[in-house]
């Protein structure tokens, strides 16, 4: 009832001002219509002045608002220059920005209809034509420059020395998983994925995985100034790794590894002062859609100095200890990494 | 084919060269079936195609505003949301589920459904007979099927909305897994088949409707319009059927894989899955395959959705200026080299998939080419207002508005074209802003132009002028207020389809705002509806035309009777002499010259 009303207030105003439309017309035809016409092709002319000159004034506002959000501050290498090159990019089309939207509405208001005014018979002109081909293409060369540039250093292959941690995606949560004291994640297959004890279908044939640590709340330690890949990969439908304060992101595949790398170089700890917020936190955001949790699927990075990092590394046990407690009862990840088969299989075969 | 001969009204034939020999005295009145709703005339599929579009834009944007309540106040609740959508709303806040099912449906209802049919169904089918000279399509019963096929796609995909598990819910490009998979969210349900039926069927009328506008222009134009003589509206239409007709096989068949994938256990996409508690047995497909063969499509689309725009705006801007356009040749060299780099730029919608950088930066060069036609066009229309004598009547504000957005979605264009800065801002708010003005409201400017400029030539009435100005101020403003804003919340990170951001330490300092965001937007929806008062009144009770040609143009439409009937020219159909922008004094005080008058002597052609 009250949507009917609504409805019928709406049609009621749009009525009433279609009336007044209406009315303006018959007007303008008693006042004589060509006079009546001028006046406001003037009034509009002004009007389309006046609206350039308050949206000058609100892209400043809008600018000051938002200055100290836009970017928020870039926690790694690539990043900082990721934001010179954001900014050349910004300074070069707002100044075209300005310049194309200023000469639009000054020749609105400049060259309105006039009875003293002749229009001028201008077809075309090879020398501006050329001028304006040659100009944008060599601006767009410029950019191009930088941007590839930039491209490569981000895509590049990790260092050597680079931590290797995975993380893959999965309807609405990030797995993480560290390679361990061995450094080298072992194998994993879909196939043995379990999620009551094997979240990521690690291979327990394979020696790599058992000391490999999973992190299942989404939260991945890094150390300050030492390179970090990522490795990523994705347990059912496409995910994707959005770090917004590295300003990179990468999908999550099922079916392909993808990787992407980078070197933290503002602990959270000197972010909270930074930023001055207390709770601040480096975030991951899941960019590609993935079914009705896309958007709380939230993952958070710790990045902190070597000792914090090594602390809490001594902290967490194998996945193969937790997932299998009465398995293998407190057995060093050691003893683990020889032993095998037979305990795999086990594992394996109790599913 | 022989223009004369093609007009088929139904059962009951009339030749167009009949009606010319007998014009004076009504010939037989055609039923109304024939006439309105299984019509062959160009101009009565044109406005059904519009009207259709129009209550698809209608319902499209309601869908937006509905989403924009849930993204601009998550902590309150509308009891009329859950008394209009039931389930989906209850307690008055819509579900996740219905979120994302509503965002799917706005961009596949607005980008397919009204800027693809509605717009180049309605201008193609309304323009090209017209302003070519010639009587009908090349095949009017084709065009009449590229309609019925469009209805047909738009009844799936209406009554997929109302199915129990949801219209399709994995955003407008629907990628598998997700889409693939009804495990792996609801709306891949049933409403995914719907979806994907619908945009099997929309492909079909869509090839239809782009190949009869490509045979009609290539063949059917009147004597002496050379190709060089077509306005550019022609050549936008022109392309963007060739786009089309090239591109829309390409989904067709992306399209058709994905619904093996899904009921026939083929793994075209699918590779290594393990959902709803199991592994599934596919092994070997790509899920980036189904990106390739969408974005083959999926960037061509963009332009099949700019170039109508663009041709219109270049007619009215000329015409309302009283002056030439400004570089024609070089306007529709841009044309052409828009349509070919739009078939090699579309992997810049993956620059984040994991694709091989070198490819990637392949994308970049040849994305950042396609700058140079724009930009061109852009100078070229500036140089078309400059020394001329504005009108502003609603077409040209418009078409203004038309060139200032496209400018400014454009040059965003050049931070996503560019991997590096897109691999931060790639499906954040920065690209839902780059789009939705270049692509959404700088196309919705051009068709709101062509529409105000057309309608005299559609109805034989003006629609209202101040309520066009009301439309065009509030659209303007309240566009840039819209989505400027939210270009900043993209370049801080903030990703697109969120259904809420409370528990985002990142986000949630853009709550306030995400709300003022929202009721800019419901006021700009309801403007669009008085838009659409306008329309319908307008078409029953606007001022009649007294004249044939009410903005002095120099095309070839306005030489047609004010209300045409089938066949569009009574007698025969003019000869063109010239080029359609001599807006210049003919000689006895007038400012332009029609194509239909010939050269004087000693006057060169363009």
């Amino acid at each position: 009832m009250s949507g009917f009303i609504m409805i019928s207030l709406i049609i009621l105003v749009f009525v009433i001002i279609y009336q007044i439309g209406k009315a303006s017309e018959y007007a303008a035809i008693l006042r004589g219509e060509k006079k009546v016409n001028a006046q406001v092709n003037r009034a509009i002319a002004f009007l389309l002045v006046v609206m350039f000159v308050l949206g000058l004034w609100g892209i400043w506002e809008c600018h000051n608002y938002f200055k100290d959000m836009m970017l928020p501050v870039a926690a790694c290498k690539t990043g900082e220059r990721y934001d010179a090159m954001f900014n050349t990019t910004l300074v070069v089309t707002g100044i075209v920005f300005l310049l194309t939207q200023a000469i639009l509405f000054w020749f609105c208001f400049k060259y309105q209809a006039s009875d003293k005014r002749t229009t001028y018979f201008f077809a075309h002109s090879n020398k501006l034509e050329l001028i304006w081909t040659t100009i944008p293409a060599i601006a767009m060369a410029v950019l191009v420059g930088i941007g590839l540039r930039n491209w490569y250093e981000v895509t590049s292959p990790a260092p050597a020395e680079a931590t290797v941690i995975e993380i893959v995606g999965k309807q609405f949560n990030w797995l993480i998983r560290y390679p361990g004291k061995d450094n080298e994640l072992g194998k994993r297959d879909f196939r043995k994925i379990n999620d009551a004890n094997n979240v990521l279908g690690l291979d327990w044939s394979d020696p790599h995985n058992s000391d490999d640590i999973i992190a299942q709340n989404g939260e991945m330690h890094v150390v300050v100034g030492k390179p970090v890949k990522l490795v990523i990969g994705s347990r059912d439908v496409i995910h994707d790794v959005g770090l917004p304060h590295f300003r990179m992101k990468m999908d999550a595949v099922p079916g392909i590894t993808t990787t992407l790398w980078f070197t933290p170089t503002i602990t959270s700890d000197s972010m909270k002062l930074i930023t001055k917020n207390p709770n601040f936190v480096y975030e991951i955001a899941c960019d590609q859609l993935c079914g009705k949790g896309h958007y709380a699927m939230r993952g958070t990075i710790i990045v902190e100095t070597q000792a914090q990092y090594d602390k809490w590394m001594t902290s967490q046990s194998s996945y193969y200890a937790t997932a299998n407690p009465a398995a293998t009862p407190a057995v060093p990840a050691a003893e683990v990494k020889d032993a095998p088969v037979a305990d795999s299989t086990k594992v394996i075969s109790m599913k | 084919m022989n223009n004369e001969a093609i007009i088929i009204e139904g059962p009951q034939v009339a030749h167009g060269h009949e009606a010319a020999d007998h014009h004076g005295h009504e010939h037989h009145e055609q039923h109304f079936i024939w006439k309105y709703i299984f019509s062959q005339d160009h101009k009565m599929i044109s406005k059904q195609f519009l009207i259709t579009g129009i209550i698809w834009a209608i319902i499209g944007a309601l869908f937006s505003v509905l989403f924009r309540f849930q993204l601009g106040f998550p902590d309150t609740s509308f009891p009329f949301m859950e008394s209009m959508l039931g389930e989906w709303a209850k307690g008055g806040k819509l579900s996740p589920e219905f979120y994302y099912a509503l965002v799917t449906m706005h961009g596949t209802i607005l980008v397919f459904f009204v800027l693809t049919a509605g717009l180049s169904g309605t201008f193609a089918n309304l323009l090209i007979p017209l302003q070519i000279g010639a009587r009908d399509m090349a095949s009017p019963f084709m065009n009449m099927l590229s309609y019925w096929f469009f209805f047909a796609a738009s009844v799936i995909m209406l009554i997929s909305l109302f199915v129990e598990t949801g219209p399709a819910s994995g955003g407008w490009t629907t990628y598998p897994p997700l889409s693939a998979l009804k495990e792996a969210s609801l709306g891949s349900g049933i409403g995914m088949d719907l979806w994907l039926m619908g945009m099997a069927l929309f492909v079909v009328s869509s090839l239809l409707g782009g190949l009869n506008y490509i045979s009609t222009v290539l063949n059917m134009r009147t004597k002496g319009m050379t190709l060089t003589r077509m306005p550019l509206t022609i050549w936008a239409l022109f392309f963007t059927a060739v786009l089309g007709v090239l591109s829309f096989p390409v989904l067709f068949s992306g399209v058709i894989l994905l619904i093996f994938d899904r009921n026939l256990g083929t793994s075209f996409y699918l590779s290594e899955i393990f959902i709803g508690g199991k592994a599934l047995p596919h092994i070997g497909g790509s899920a980036i395959l189904y990106q390739h063969l969408f974005w083959f499509l999926g960037h061509p689309e963009v332009y099949i959705i700019m170039l109508p725009g663009m041709g219109m705006a270049s007619e009215v801007l000329s015409t309302n200026s009283r002056k030439p356009i400004f570089g024609y040749f070089a306007m529709i060299i841009s044309l052409i080299g828009i349509t070919l780099l739009a078939f090699l730029v579309w992997a810049h919608h993956m620059f984040v998939t994991g694709m091989s950088p070198f490819l990637g930066s392949i994308f970049v060069l040849l994305t950042l080419l396609i700058a140079v036609p724009s930009a061109v066009k852009v100078f070229n229309w500036i140089t078309t207002i400059w020394r001329g004598n504005l009108r502003f009547n609603p077409a040209m504000l418009f078409a203004l508005g038309f060139v200032s957005l496209f400018i400014s979605g454009g040059l965003t264009g050049l931070f996503l074209g560019n991997s590096a800065l897109d691999i931060h801002l790639h499906d954040t708010y920065f690209v839902i802003a780059h789009f939705h003005i270049v692509m959404g409201v700088s196309a919705f400017f051009g068709m709101f132009a062509g529409v105000y400029h057309w309608f005299p030539k559609m109805f034989g009435r003006y629609m209202n002028n101040t309520l066009g100005y009301i439309h065009f101020f509030i659209t303007f403003i309240g566009a840039y207020l819209i989505f400027w804003p939210m270009h900043y919340e993209g370049i801080a990170g903030m990703p697109r389809r969120y259904y809420d951001f409370s528990a985002w330490e990142s986000f949630k300092q853009f709550q306030s705002i995400n709300g003022f965001i929202s009721i800019v937007a419901l006021v700009v929806f309801l403007v669009q509806l008085l838009f659409v008062f306008n329309y319908i009144v307008s078409m029953f009770k606007g001022r009649k035309l007294t004249t044939q040609n009410p903005w002095g143009s120099t095309t070839l439409e306005w030489t047609t009777p004010i209300n045409p009937g089938h066949g569009n020219w009574e007698g025969d159909i003019p000869e063109v002499h010239r080029w359609p922008y001599d807006y210049k004094d003919n000689g006895e005080g007038g400012d332009f010259i029609p194509q239909t008058t010939p050269l004087r002597p000693g006057e060169e052609s363009h």
